[in-house]
C-alpha cells in the first residue's frame, strides 16, 4: 500500500533478496514504532501541561529553552527513569516480573498494525482487522494481572484483580459498541470501515452517539485513565499493580497506557468520526485540497479524544469500585443493546444513511 | 518452503506449551501455557487461511475465559501435594480414557473427514473469498436452528450459575440510589428560627 521504493531500492542494493522483504517490513515497524512514541512522550507533557491549566497553574516549565519552556520535559523524565535501579522484590517470582512489563506494551503497539492512518498507509489490509482490534486489546490485561501476582504484594494483587474484572466487565460493552460500527458498515475491514462513512452527514457518530458514548466510556475504563483508574488508586492502594517496578520497568506500563489512550482516540475516530476522511467532503467540491482525505484529518481529528481524556482527568472524580460495576454492567450493556436493534430496524427498513444497503 | 517451516515451528511449541500445561508445578505457569497453546494454534488457522476462527479464538479464550482463569487460578492456594495423592491408583484409568479420546478424534477426524491420513496442502481459496462471510452465512442459513439451541443452552447454563452462587449476605447496608436522589431538603434540614440574645 505505501510506496516504499526509494527504501526497498536502497535496501535491495545492500542486502540479498530474500531479505529484502523482511528488512522492509522492520524499517516500517521501526518508523511507526519511532512516531508513535514520540506522540506519547509529548502526550505525557500535553497531559501535565492541560491538566496544570485547568486547575490555574503552569505545568512543566523548567527544561526546554526559552520558545517553549518544559518543551524537553518528556526527555528529562526518560533520562530519569533510564537511570534508575531497577528493584526485583526478593519474594516476588523473578521471571513473570520481568514478563508482565512486556505484555502490557506489546499488545498496545501491534495493533497499530491494522490502523490506517491514510488512504495509502496501513501496515496490513486484513479482512477482519476489526477483530484483530478487539482481540489484541484484550490482551493488555495479561501485563497488568501478571504484575500484580508476580510481585508478591497485596496491594498491587488488589490493583490487579481491580483491573482484570474492570476491562473484561467493558470489553463486552466495547465489543457491541463495534457490532454496531460493523452492522453500519457491513464490513470487518477496517478500510472499508471509514470508506462507508464518506459523505455529507456520512460519519457514524450521528447516527450511532449512543454506541460512540459507550465506546468512548469503555476505552476509558479499558486503559485504567480516570475517572476509572482504581486499579493504580493511589489513596487506597499506594500505585495498584506497578507499585513494585522502578525505572524503565515502570516506563513500560507507563508507555503501554498511553499508546492506548492513543490507540482508543484513534480509534473512536475511525469507528465514529470517518478516520482519515475529510470533514468538507460533500461540503467542498471534490478537487479543494480540504476535500481531500489524509492523514492530516486523521491525525487532526484524534487530537480531540485524546485531550478529552485530560479533560475528564482533571474534571471527575474517581469512580467507587461498584459503581464502575454498575455502569459497565447495568447502563452501558443494556444501551448498546438497545441502540442495536434500534440500528437493525433502521438497516432492516433502510432508514438514514442505510437507504442504499443490503 | 516458508509456510511448512512456520507451521513445524508453530505445531512443535504448541505440543511443548500443552505438555508444560499439565506437567508444570505453578498452576499460574499452566494456566498461561495454555494461553500460549490457544496462540499457537490460532496462528496454524490463521496458516490454513481461517483467519476468522483464528482471532475469535484468541479474542474469546486468550482474551476473557483464561484471564478469568487466572484470576482464579492466582486466589486459590492449591496444594500440589495433596493433588498429587491418587495418582498411583488413577493413572491406569486416566490412560485408558485418554487413548480412547485420541483414537475417537482420528477415526472421526481423519478417517471419516479426511479420508485417511496424508500430508495435504488446504486447497487454494478465490481472491474475493471473505472467511467471515463464509462463516456467517454457514451459521445463519444452515446451521441456523442449531446455533440458536447452543445460544439457549448457555443462556440457561449461565442463569443456572448465577441461581446456584447467588447469595444475599445480611446486615449489609446498600445505597438506595433513588431513595438520595429523591431526597428533599426539608426532609434532611430543620431550619429553626431563633431570637438573637441581646448582650446583657
Amino acid at each position: 500500500m505505501w510506496d516504499w521504493s526509494p527504501i526497498r531500492d536502497w535496501l535491495s542494493g545492500i542486502i540479498t533478496p530474500y531479505w529484502t522483504l523482511p528488512m522492509l517490513l522492520a524499517v516500517q515497524t521501526l518508523m511507526v514504532m519511532i512516531c508513535i512514541i514520540l506522540t506519547m512522550a509529548f502526550y505525557t507533557l500535553a497531559e501535565r501541561k492541560v491538566i496544570g491549566w485547568i486547575q490555574a497553574r503552569k505545568g512543566p516549565n523548567r527544561i526546554g529553552g526559552l520558545l517553549i519552556p518544559g518543551l524537553a520535559q518528556p526527555f528529562a523524565d526518560v533520562v530519569k527513569l533510564m537511570f534508575k535501579e531497577i528493584i526485583i522484590p526478593a519474594d516476588s517470582n523473578g521471571f513473570l516480573f520481568r514478563l508482565a512489563p512486556f505484555l502490557a506494551l506489546v499488545p498496545s503497539l501491534a495493533i497499530w498494525a491494522v490502523i490506517p492512518f491514510s488512504p495509502q498507509h496501513a501496515f496490513a489490509n486484513i479482512d477482519a482487522g476489526l477483530l484483530y482490534v478487539l482481540a489484541l486489546t484484550s490482551m493488555g490485561v495479561y501485563g497488568i494481572i501478571l504484575a500484580g501476582w508476580a510481585a508478591n504484594s497485596k496491594y498491587a494483587f488488589l490493583g490487579a484483580m481491580r483491573s482484570a474484572a474492570q476491562i473484561v466487565a467493558y470489553e463486552i460493552a466495547m465489543g457491541f459498541a463495534m457490532v454496531g460500527v460493523l452492522m453500519a458498515a457491513g464490513s470487518l475491514n477496517i478500510g472499508d470501515i471509514i470508506q462507508a462513512q464518506a459523505g455529507l452527514f456520512g460519519w457514524n457518530w450521528t447516527w450511532l452517539f449512543p454506541l460512540l458514548v459507550v465506546y468512548f466510556i469503555s476505552g476509558v475504563a479499558e486503559t485504567n485513565r480516570a475517572p476509572f483508574d482504581v486499579a493504580e488508586g493511589e489513596s487506597e492502594i499506594v500505585a495498584g499493580f506497578h507499585v513494585d517496578y522502578s525505572g524503565m520497568a515502570f516506563a513500560l506500563f507507563f508507555i503501554a497506557e498511553y499508546v492506548n489512550m492513543i490507540l482508543i482516540s484513534a480509534l473512536t475516530v475511525i469507528f465514529f468520526f470517518g478516520g482519515w476522511l475529510s470533514p468538507f467532503d460533500g461540503w467542498l467540491p471534490e478537487d479543494s485540497w480540504l476535500a481531500a482525505p489524509g492523514f492530516f484529518w486523521f491525525g487532526l481529528k484524534t487530537l480531540f479524544p485524546m485531550f478529552t481524556f485530560l479533560w475528564l482527568r482533571a474534571t471527575f472524580p474517581r469512580y467507587r469500585y461498584d459503581q464502575i460495576m454498575r455502569l459497565g454492567w447495568k447502563a452501558l450493556i443494556p444501551v448498546t443493546l438497545v441502540w442495536l436493534l434500534v440500528e437493525g430496524f433502521m438497516v432492516y427498513f433502510h432508514v438514514g444513511p442505510w437507504k442504499g444497503h443490503l | 518452503m516458508f509456510p511448512t517451516i512456520l507451521f513445524f515451528t508453530f505445531a512443535a511449541t504448541l505440543i511443548a506449551a500443552a505438555l508444560g500445561v499439565i506437567l508444570a508445578r505453578n498452576p499460574v505457569y499452566s494456566a498461561l501455557l495454555l494461553v500460549l497453546c490457544f496462540f499457537n494454534s490460532a496462528v496454524i488457522w490463521l496458516l490454513l487461511d481461517a483467519e476468522f476462527l483464528g482471532i475469535v479464538l484468541v479474542l474469546v479464550y486468550v482474551g476473557a475465559v483464561m484471564v478469568l482463569f487466572l484470576f482464579v487460578v492466582m486466589m486459590l492456594d492449591i496444594n500440589l501435594a495433596e493433588l498429587r495423592k491418587g495418582l498411583a491408583s488413577y493413572w491406569p484409568l486416566a490412560v485408558a480414557i485418554a487413548g480412547f479420546v485420541v483414537f475417537a478424534m482420528i477415526n472421526i477426524i481423519v478417517v471419516k473427514h479426511l479420508g485417511g491420513m496424508s500430508m495435504r496442502t488446504a486447497p487454494a481459496l478465490a481472491a474475493n473469498y471473505s472467511n467471515t462471510r463464509e462463516l456467517g452465512t454457514a451459521l445463519f442459513t444452515r446451521y441456523a436452528y442449531p446455533a440458536q439451541i447452543a445460544a439457549v443452552i448457555l443462556l440457561v447454563a449461565s442463569v443456572a450459575a448465577i441461581v446456584l452462587t447467588l447469595r444475599r449476605r445480611t446486615g449489609g447496608k446498600p445505597q438506595n440510589i433513588a431513595q438520595q436522589v429523591a431526597v428533599r431538603a426539608k426532609d434532611r434540614v430543620r431550619i429553626v428560627k431563633m431570637a438573637s440574645e441581646k448582650r446583657p
